[in-house]
Parts: structure tokens; C-alpha cells; sequence
């Protein structure tokens, strides 16, 4: 009665990219949901312009962080209308998810930032890696003068200490 | 004692089509499993268009604080997806499993309109020993 036994219908994941660096791209959203970073490494698809992506990944990020504060099966207290919006950090939370191309991690800070990492499918736990990431965004953005909060993240600093740091934890 | 929180069953227009609670502490009634489906179904498309790269056939699990939710798409586009506890394993064998029985008990019952709720006793009956932790075990044998 196995018709699937061990076999995937599914096709096989990508193999990781040749030069060793397996993460894709990286989005940092702020609490209004401003795309105030978008690194790419490795995107060959494209499907949408780059304004529409960074709306569609938000709003895909802010219903399934209401998904999940909704279906939470160990809280019996009262959650409430499923897409009513939620401070940082009440409720359940979910910290990545995993397709047959690509894993995508996530994390908000209690301000409302969001760092959100796409990488191959295999990658593992990067709760750890998208806090220091967290800690890269506080010493080089934050601490930055010049730097207005709410506006796009222009920092070559940053820039080149991220690049380094995802090419070695992807 | 079951492996799973609950069990959903999607048509492939995102409508809730089965729906079984196994133990989750907070009730949910009728009308919230039915948009938490709905919206599952949304989230699963739009996973596939920000696929970095092509052949993307939507999420498959969602890893939160306090549960996962295994998700598989069957070639016509019925998806089947379960709560369960973080890091419980066999759940991609669980889920073909239960659509193993959703062949033999839902779509052979010649009264069973597709697309339709599932109320069928011979499928409850087996899926209810399916999802039981000692019958999960051995899905990894």
C-alpha cells in the first residue's frame, strides 16, 4: 500500500552555489514596514520589481506572524481576531520556514526591526546568527550619527561586515 | 495520546475541507479554522513567488516558538498540513501516510463530492489510529 515509500515526489533541492556562499538575500523591514535593507548574494528568479517584492515579503512576514499567534496550541488565553496587529514579541512568534528551494529565518527585535535571511534549504538553526546580524545593524547603523532612523540603511561599513559574516554562516 | 496537535486538510482552492483537533489548549472555533486555512493557502502561494530560485513548490514547514506546522501538496493540489510539536519527527511520512487513507476512505466513497467536507466514518476511524504517538514511531522504520 506505500505508492511514496523513501522516494521525494518533490524535486531535489539546489546544490549549494559553487562559491561556497549558500544565502540568497537578506531584508530588513522597520516597524511601518519600510524595506530599510535589501542585500541579494544569489537570486537567479525574479518575479516582481523590487518595491513589490519588499511589500509581498512584509505583508507575507505580518500574516504569518498572525498565522501563528492565532494556531498557537499551548496558549488558552483569548488571542483575538486572526491579522489584528500585535506588539513586538506577544504571542507565539515563528522564526523560519523551509520550502524545497529555500529556508527563510526570521527575527524582530522588540522595536519592531525585522532581519529576515533566505538561504538554502538545509541551512540550520540561524536564530543565533540573525541576533549577532542584530548586533551588527546596532554597531554600525544605530550608533551611526549620520544616519536617520526610518530612511534606507546607506552604510558601506555595515555593508562589507554583513557580506562577510552571512558568506561565512551560509 | 495523539502526535499532532490537529490536522487540516485544504481543497486546492483553499477551502477547509477537514478539519480534527487532537489537544491544542485554546479552542478554535468553526469560523477561525476556516481563515486560518484560507490563509495558509495565501501564504503557501506567495512563498512560491519569492522563491529566489525557480521550481519552488511552497512551504513545507513552519518552525515557530511553540509548534511546527508540516505542510504536503499533493499533485492536484490538496495540501495537507499538521501542528505539532517543535522538532517531532516522521511528520513528512505522517502526512503521506494520511494521504494514503484520504485515497482509500474519501476519494473511492462514491458519495463523497469533491471539494466537499470530509465526512467520512471509515476515514476518521483510521486516521484517529494513525495519529496515535506508537503508530508514528514506526513510520521511521
Amino acid at each position: 500500500m506505500q505508492f511514496f515509500g523513501v522516494s521525494e515526489i518533490s524535486p531535489s533541492p539546489p546544490a549549494p552555489t559553487a562559491s561556497g556562499n549558500n544565502g540568497h538575500m537578506m531584508y530588513v523591514f522597520n516597524r511601518n514596514g519600510v524595506c530599510l535593507l535589501y542585500r541579494e548574494w544569489n537570486r537567479p528568479l525574479r518575479t516582481l520589481d523590487a518595491q513589490q517584492d519588499h511589500k509581498l515579503m512584509f505583508g507575507l512576514l505580518f500574516s504569518l506572524k498572525s498565522l501563528t499567534a492565532k494556531m498557537d496550541p499551548t496558549s488558552a488565553v483569548e488571542k483575538g481576531n486572526l491579522g489584528m496587529l500585535q506588539l513586538p514579541g506577544q504571542g507565539c512568534s515563528f522564526h523560519s520556514f523551509c520550502t524545497n528551494t529555500y529556508k527563510l529565518s526570521f527575527m524582530e527585535s522588540p522595536s519592531g526591526i525585522k532581519i529576515i535571511l533566505v538561504t538554502h534549504p538545509r541551512t540550520g538553526d540561524l536564530r543565533e546568527s540573525l541576533k549577532y546580524i542584530y548586533n551588527l545593524y546596532v554597531e554600525y547603523v544605530v550608533k551611526n550619527p549620520l544616519y536617520t532612523p526610518g530612511s534606507p540603511i546607506r552604510c558601506e561599513l555595515f555593508n562589507t561586515t554583513l557580506d562577510q559574516y552571512v558568506r561565512g554562516i551560509a | 495520546m495523539a502526535a499532532i496537535y490537529s490536522l487540516y486538510i485544504i481543497n486546492k482552492s483553499g477551502g477547509l475541507i477537514y478539519y480534527k483537533d487532537y489537544g491544542s489548549a485554546g479552542r478554535m472555533d468553526t469560523n477561525d479554522s476556516l481563515r486560518v486555512a484560507s490563509l495558509w493557502h495565501s501564504m503557501h502561494a506567495i512563498s512560491q513567488q519569492l522563491s529566489p530560485v525557480s521550481g519552488c513548490l511552497g512551504i513545507e514547514l513552519l518552525q515557530a516558538d511553540t509548534f511546527d506546522l508540516h505542510c504536503f501538496q499533493s499533485l492536484t493540489g490538496t495540501k495537507f498540513f499538521a501542528v505539532s510539536e517543535p522538532g517531532a519527527q516522521h511528520m513528512e511520512s505522517l502526512l503521506k501516510f494520511v494521504y494514503e487513507l484520504y485515497t482509500d476512505y474519501v476519494l473511492k466513497n462514491p458519495f463523497y463530492e469533491m471539494e466537499m467536507p470530509i465526512r467520512c466514518e471509515l476515514f476518521d476511524i483510521n486516521l484517529t489510529q494513525a495519529v496515535q504517538k506508537d503508530r508514528v514511531t514506526f513510520l521511521g522504520r
